[in-house]
């Protein structure tokens, strides 16, 4: 017959108690979430309409839609993506499937850590020395993209880089045995068994630089437009700008236009993550190996 | 394909090694290793984990070129030809088919597992790879079981068949040398026979090394026979005479006996 011992039956209540415990703090992460969607939705939900998303700011954007903040942040994004996903893949390319262990390979890989810690409002000066000024670019989304590029490249790098390393090595082994160099091995092998992870991860992080006030601010929004950009050197409104905007600077703004601002912002990053979530729910379903 | 410079006198050995030894991040793995393989024969070699058999290999088709922290020293020569003098490793490597201890069925279908291969060097005609692919699988005794169903995944095939496809793919290469890494690890006994089948036959068309755990399927195969014990190269003996007692060091006698390793 066996018998619990006090230690086994001590085991089980810390057991008990620590399960509890996780779960309270798991459930606290939710809470934040929930509290910050619901809010948005209750007081900036009235505020949305096709004519809030579809029209000018009026009235010295007391009244009137969001459109070109918007589009704005549309432009900023893709331009930002373009710059952004050629380099980072290339370099994590580089790192996971030709860099030697040297030091050049950890140098390269500390400075990427340490870009990835440096502030935004530190990019933004950064953008603004480098691109606006130096390179002559002006104010524009050209900038201002860039300088959000130089901000993600870092995350980019990593998320690829985890990506190619789901792929076996022994997969990589056997094609360099039969004679394959490394790009063929990544071009029959690596990639189109990580491209739509890379894809997913470089939507779910670009979609987040979405929200960046400071980096655009100094090098390519403009407080207020009334106008659509027509190309990537003209200033633009952004979204998350004009949220700081009538929230902080102008006065009179009737209380549902920040929130309904800040509901679509948020609503643009969900319906990112979703699309994002979707991609990775629709790999697992046909996983290789 | 160039003819090596030293080929009359080496013909007859399709591999031949010097005072080879092998390094990882400076820790010796294998050391003092001298022998030659003749060629269209099948060479055995034995030995305990860790004796060094697989890096063996790899120095053989420049392997050391892709891992971090392996160095070679010494000679190794290829139908007469120093590996270090190819300017083109992966020429090289194109003429030595390998197959390793798992299965390795790239996540390809399994026409294109044996086809990526003439692939990789330029074939696109249809009609071709379809020869070579048939061909391939048929002598890696696949062919019936897989024949109609050429475009499913290879990975999703069970152990003993992707070892088969494994070893149709290095076929495909048309290679001069075979290295088989203890390939019947992950095959059950059946599957392990008719391989060994195959190789038999095939050895009239390639030099085949085959390492191997199995004492007894050193003993079937091979015509002569290395014992590898912690990194060194104990004796390379005729199999027959090293399994009836004929063996030089008594630590062979030892090992093909079962009472160590």
């Amino acid at each position: 017959m066996f018998e619990a011992t006090a230690q086994n039956r001590r085991n089980l209540k810390v057991e008990g108690l620590l399960r509890l415990l996780f779960l309270w703090m798991t459930c606290m992460l939710i809470l934040p979430v929930a509290l910050i969607l619901g809010v948005l939705i209750v007081r900036g939900g009235p505020a949305i309409s096709w004519e809030f998303l579809f029209t000018q700011p009026m009235n010295n954007m007391t009244a009137g839609g969001i459109l070109p903040a918007l589009v704005g942040t549309v432009w900023l994004v893709v331009v930002a993506l373009i710059a952004s996903v050629p380099v980072g893949v290339a370099a994590a390319l580089y790192l996971s499937e030709y860099a030697p262990d040297n030091r050049l390979t950890r140098a390269i890989n500390l400075a990427i850590i340490n870009l990835a810690g440096v502030p935004s409002i530190v990019h933004a000066l950064f953008g603004l020395g480098a691109f606006v000024i130096f390179f002559r670019f002006g104010t524009s989304i050209l900038a201002a993209s860039l300088t959000l590029a130089v901000m993600t490249l870092p995350v980019v790098i990593v998320a690829t880089r985890e990506s190619l390393q789901t792929v076996p090595l022994a997969f990589r082994e056997a094609c360099w045995n039969m004679g394959a160099t490394r790009w063929q091995t990544i071009r029959k092998i690596v990639l189109p068994n990580s491209i739509s992870g890379i894809l997913t991860g470089v939507i779910l992080e670009v979609s987040r630089t979405s929200g960046e006030t400071a980096p655009i601010m100094f090098t390519g929004a403009a407080f207020f437009l009334p106008f659509l950009p027509q190309g990537v050197l003209d200033q633009t409104m952004a979204m998350s700008l004009h949220l700081f905007v009538i929230s902080t600077q102008v006065p009179d703004v009737p209380e549902h236009m920040p929130f309904g601002v800040a509901l679509v912002l948020i609503s643009m990053v969900l319906a990112m993550n979703g699309i994002s979530i979707a991609f990775r729910v629709y790999l697992r379903g046909r996983k290789k190996w | 394909m160039s003819v090596p410079v030293q080929a009359s006198e080496a013909a007859d050995y399709a591999i031949e090694v010097e005072d080879l030894a092998i390094r990882y991040h400076g820790k010796l793995a294998l050391s003092r290793v001298t022998l030659q393989v003749p060629s269209h024969e099948i060479f055995g070699i034995i030995g305990p984990a860790n004796s060094g058999k697989t890096s063996f290999l790899r120095a053989i088709n420049r392997m050391d070129l892709m891992t971090a922290g392996m160095e070679v020293s010494g000679s190794v020569r290829v139908e007469g030809r120093d590996v270090r003098s190819w300017r083109n490793p992966y020429a090289l490597r194109q003429r030595i088919g390998v197959v390793f201890p798992l299965p390795v069925g790239l996540p390809l279908s399994i026409y294109d597992n044996v086809a990526l291969s003439s692939r990789l060097r330029g074939t696109r005609k249809k009609a071709d790879l379809d020869v070579i692919v048939e061909r391939c699988l048929r002598r890696a005794a696949l062919w019936d079981e897989v024949k109609d169903r050429l475009d499913s995944l290879g990975s999703l095939l069970s152990g003993g068949q992707q070892q088969r496809l494994t070893i149709a793919r290095a076929l495909s290469q048309d290679p001069s040398i075979l290295l088989l890494d203890e390939f019947s690890i992950a095959v059950d006994p059946v599957t392990t026979m008719r391989i060994e089948e195959v190789l038999s036959e095939l050895k009239s068309e390639m030099t085949i090394v085959l390492v191997t755990n199995l004492v007894q399927q050193a003993r079937r195969l091979a015509s002569q026979t290395a014992f590898f014990l912690t990194g060194e190269l104990v004796e390379v003996t005729e199999t027959e005479a090293m399994f009836e007692g004929g063996a030089q060091d008594p630590r062979t006698t030892a090992y093909v006996e079962g009472k160590f390793g």
